[in-house]
Formats: C-alpha cells, structure tokens, sequence
C-alpha cells in the first residue's frame, strides 16, 4: 500500500485546502441555483473575436508559436498598453503571453522567490498568491486591507510589513473580491515607500479595463520609477470576456520575462495558438466592445449596491472589476454560515469572503455579471433572508 | 444620463421600473420620470414594443419587403408619397434608401395573396410609383437586435473564483 502522504511533497500539502471546498461541491450540484457567484463575464466573447479564431483554425494555423507568443500578439499587446496608459514595453524581450493571467502569476513568484522570502499580499485578494508563494518556499504575508479604507492599501500598511526578507509586493488591484481600486495618487505613496529599496512588484491588473469612474486605470509601471521592479500581469479573460481561450500575459524588465520564458518554455511550450490568433484581434479592433460591456456593468454596479444598501447592509461602493463586497456582519453569522443558509432556504450562490483570506470574514462576494433580471430575483430572495435574520 | 436611460430602454428585455433605472444610472426616481417623460413628449422615445415571434404562435403571418422606385415630386422629394404608403396599417416599416431603389416597404399580410394584392391594388398603381419588387421573408433569425432561436442557458459554473 503506498502512503500517498509520503509520496505528496511537504509543500502541497503545506497549502491549507480551501476549507470552503464542501461549500462549492453542494453548490455545484444544486438545482435551479439562482448564482452570483462567478468570476467571469456573462458575455460571451464579441463574435469578431471568436471568428479570427476559426479562422486561424481554418487556416490550419494549429502549430505551436515562439515560447513567448506570437510575435504579432507580443506587438498588439505593447501597442495596446502604449495608446491606452503611455508605458511603452518592447515586444521582443519585455513581453511573454501566458496561459491567463494566473500562469504570469506563478512564474514571476517563482522567478523571484528564493526560500524564506516574504512576499506581502493584501487581503481580501484573489486565492493564488499564497499558493504560488508556499509552492517557491516562499513566506505569504497577508496585509488586511479594511472597508473603511476603501480596500486600498495603505502606504503606512505597507511600510510596517516590509523587513529585511521582503522580496515581493502584490498588487492586485482593481481587486477582486472587494472591487476596490488604488487611484494614481494612491499607488504614488506605495512607490514613495518602495523608492530605494530592492522589493519587486507583482502588479495583477486584470481587472484594468472595468473601471467606473473617471480616472480610469494606472498601471503602476506608469508611476515614476517603478518600472524597473514591476512585472505587470494583465489578460483577454475579463476585459474581452474571453475567460475559457485560457490567455493572459506578463510585461516587465527583460531580465525577469526572460526567466519567466524560460520557465514557461518548459512548463507549457507555448500558449494556445488559436487563442492568440483571435487575441490580435481583440487588441485591434474590440474598444468598442469593452465599452459596451464596461457600461454594462456600471448599470449593473449600482444597482446592486442599491439593493444591498436598501437591505441595510453596509455595502463598499466597488469602482472596479465586476464584484460587490457586502459587510454582513450585522446579522450575526460567519460569511460561510450565511452563504449556507442563503443556499440552502433561498437557492441564492454567493462567495464566503473568507475564501479571499482571513480579513475577508463577514463579508460575501457577489458578483453582477449576470443579467439585471437574474440580479433582481437574486437581491429579492436575498432581502427575504436578510429580513428573517435580522437582529 | 438621457443617453443612459435610453440606452437601458432600448436594451432591457422586461419593463424596468423608474426606480430600477434610477439606481443603474445613479439618479432618483423622480429625475427619471421627468427625463422620460420629455423625451417622450419630444417623440425621441418614440413607442414601446414588445418583440413576437409569430412562428410560435397560431396565427399565420407573412413579411414581405418591397423595394419601390419612385419619381419624386417637385417641391416635396419622397416625403409626400412616402407619408401616403405609410398611413396604411399594413405598413410595418418604411425607409427611404440610397443605392438602386428609392423607397423599402416592409409589410405584413397574412397570405403571400394578401400581401401581393396589397402591392398590386395599392402601391403599384400610385402616381409617382415607377416600379415594384417584392421578396417574402421566410424565417427571421434576428430583429431589432433580437435573436428569435435562441435558446442558450448560462452554462457557467455556479461558482469560480
């Protein structure tokens, strides 16, 4: 008989398994679920899109691509960051497409951190980072951001959990699960903390492009002097609703994207040819697309905040990403409880914020990309729920 | 935010209340009422209509687009004869067309006989009327931004992260 446990490395089974796990697995197999609990879009990629890859496929374009990508996309892509946010990157050696974003993530944890470097991630934030760190034998250390100050991290935060092992800062805003947005004067004082030392950044802005209020986006290479130690991590998922092509990419300083190439060269190849045929695409002609979509949700966003808030939740207006952080811990429960219950006597799916880390305790995550229709009988049934717990 | 409401009008599949518009826009439910109300009031909200599709139904119903060549009068262009074919109820659409025709009729009889004595009995023997074409529409697949087949579910799962 062979003991697995012995076989399994100490550092899988050093990653704590997601205690919400049983949560999904019923949820998974109910029936006529009424669900806010994705993380995707509920378009479905513009047709454009889609048709530059069956054409790519008529073309029998079904070949593997340069490690990095096609050369083509890599040039899309640094065209695409230069006219929206003014960062120029050089295809040829800053540039490296990923199999989605998550793929950039692990390879830049995994190029930079040695064993027993700390890596700084604010929480409520998206489940991979810790992972990826235990796995580089690497030491997460969360930094909570709070509600009241609107989920941004603050430079003094920062500053208190930066030791002499600090190695990697994560950036993951707009964030998901909270929808909160770090505005360019914020992630100025982050680089005024940064200035001078050798901390890297690992900056996820997939949610980038959902935006909600004027300011727009900044990525935070475009702040003076961060360039040097900043791997942007960005894809076609969420802006282009192009979650199952599986393609995200990485743009940094040469020397790290060429250790990441090298690491995907071997891990993956190269990312898949079809998906990087009909990204080109999305690059080059589907601005228009993405603003649709942006001001869909933005209707979307603010009417489900309405709906919490007339609930009497406190409810953080999001001006980013597709997601609303109700506070629910005025009814007495934990997030996993109420998102239970919430399944079980309404049929309603939402996200325990504690899947997002420890400070995401009494919250849940809904997320509005479904259709107004869905999102109102979700709200009504949830306003139910609410009433009948309330204290 | 009038270009807002409209684009929420024009988009939503089910009647949106003032207060569900209010909220998606970030504006009270009063402001909205006043907002529609003038834009109805200036015709640009010009109806409101719900989509069938007829196949589904029993009754029989045919749409017939019909490409006119006209000569226009002196003094008015188009518009006069346009205004005497669009007063027929038959009449469900009108447009006056650059390219190799002047005017497209869109009807809707309830037989091709139907249909093809309204063209012969009425359009054709108009003055001004130089020659008619008509085409039966045999299966719509979309209008007004609408697909008639569709049936797909949200085949998401019930949870990602």
């Amino acid at each position: 008989m062979i003991n697995y446990e012995k076989i399994l490395t100490d550092k899988i089974q050093q990653i704590p398994p997601s205690g919400i796990r049983k949560f999904f697995d019923v949820a998974a197999t109910m029936k006529d679920v009424i669900s806010l609990g994705v993380g995707e879009p509920d378009f479905v990629t513009p047709w454009a899109i889609r048709e530059a890859g069956i054409y790519s496929l008529e073309k029998g374009r079904t070949y593997y691509t340069a490690n990095a990508g096609l050369l083509e996309l890599r040039e899309e892509i640094c065209n695409y960051t230069g006219r929206k946010y003014g960062v120029e990157y050089d295809a040829r050696t800053e540039a490296l497409v990923t199999v989605g974003g998550s793929e950039a993530i692990d390879l830049m944890i995994r190029c930079v951190i040695n064993s027993g470097d700390e890596v700084l991630v604010p929480e409520p934030s998206f489940v991979c980072y810790k992972p990826c760190t235990y796995m580089a034998g690497g030491v997460p250390v969360p930094i909570e951001t709070k509600e009241e100050d609107n989920f941004r991290l603050l430079p003094e935060q920062l500053r208190e959990h930066i030791t002499d092992k600090t190695k990697l800062l994560i950036l993951p805003f707009p964030n998901n699960p909270t929808g909160g947005v770090m505005s360019r004067k914020d992630l100025e004082a982050i680089a005024e903390v940064l200035r001078g030392t050798d901390i890297m950044v690992l900056s996820d802005e997939i949610y980038g492009e959902l935006r909600y209020d004027s300011e727009g986006h900044t990525p935070f290479s475009a702040i003076d002097g961060m360039r040097e130690r900043t791997v942007v991590v960005n894809g076609f998922s969420k802006t282009f609703a192009m979650t199952g092509w599986r393609l995200g990419y990485a743009l940094g300083p040469a020397p790290i994207i060429k250790a990441m190439t090298k690491l995907h060269q071997y891990g993956i190849m190269s990312s898949p040819t079809t998906s990087q045929f009909a990204a080109i695409e999305a690059l080059r002609s589907c601005d228009k697309d993405v603003e649709n979509m942006c001001r869909e949700y933005n209707y979307r966003r603010r009417y489900i905040v309405d709906g919490f808030r007339s609930m009497g939740l406190s409810c953080f207006e999001p001006l980013g990403a597709f997601y609303v952080f109700p506070c629910i811990k005025s009814l007495g429960m934990t997030s996993e409880e109420f998102a239970e219950k919430l399944l079980q006597e309404e049929k309603v799916a939402v996200v325990p914020g504690n899947a997002f880390g420890e400070s995401g305790e009494g919250f849940i995550r809904c997320s509005y990309a479904y259709s107004v229709e869905n999102i109102e009988e979700a709200l009504t049934r949830i306003a139910r729920f609410v009433e009948r717990y309330k204290k | 935010m009038t270009n807002d409401i409209l684009d929420i009008l024009e988009k939503s599949d089910k009647h949106l209340s003032n207060e569900q518009i209010a909220q998606m826009i970030g504006s009270t439910e009063d402001e909205v009422a006043k907002i529609i109300k003038g834009l109805e009031k200036s015709n640009t909200i010009v109806g409101y209509k719900t989509m069938i599709n007829w196949e589904k139904t029993d009754k029989e119903l045919v749409t017939s687009i019909i490409e006119l060549k006209i000569s226009p009068q002196r003094g008015e262009g188009f518009d006069k004869v346009a205004e005497k074919i669009y007063k027929y109820s038959q009449v469900k659409s009108l447009f006056l067309m650059s390219g190799s025709y002047d005017l497209c009729v869109i009807i809707e009889g309830q037989s091709m006989k139907d249909v093809a004595l309204f063209v012969a009995s009425k359009l054709a023997p108009m003055d001004n009327v130089l020659s008619t074409a008509t085409s039966f529409v045999l299966k719509k697949y979309k209008e007004d931004g609408m697909v008639f087949y569709n049936n797909e579910e949200d085949s998401r799962q019930v949870i990602t992260l």
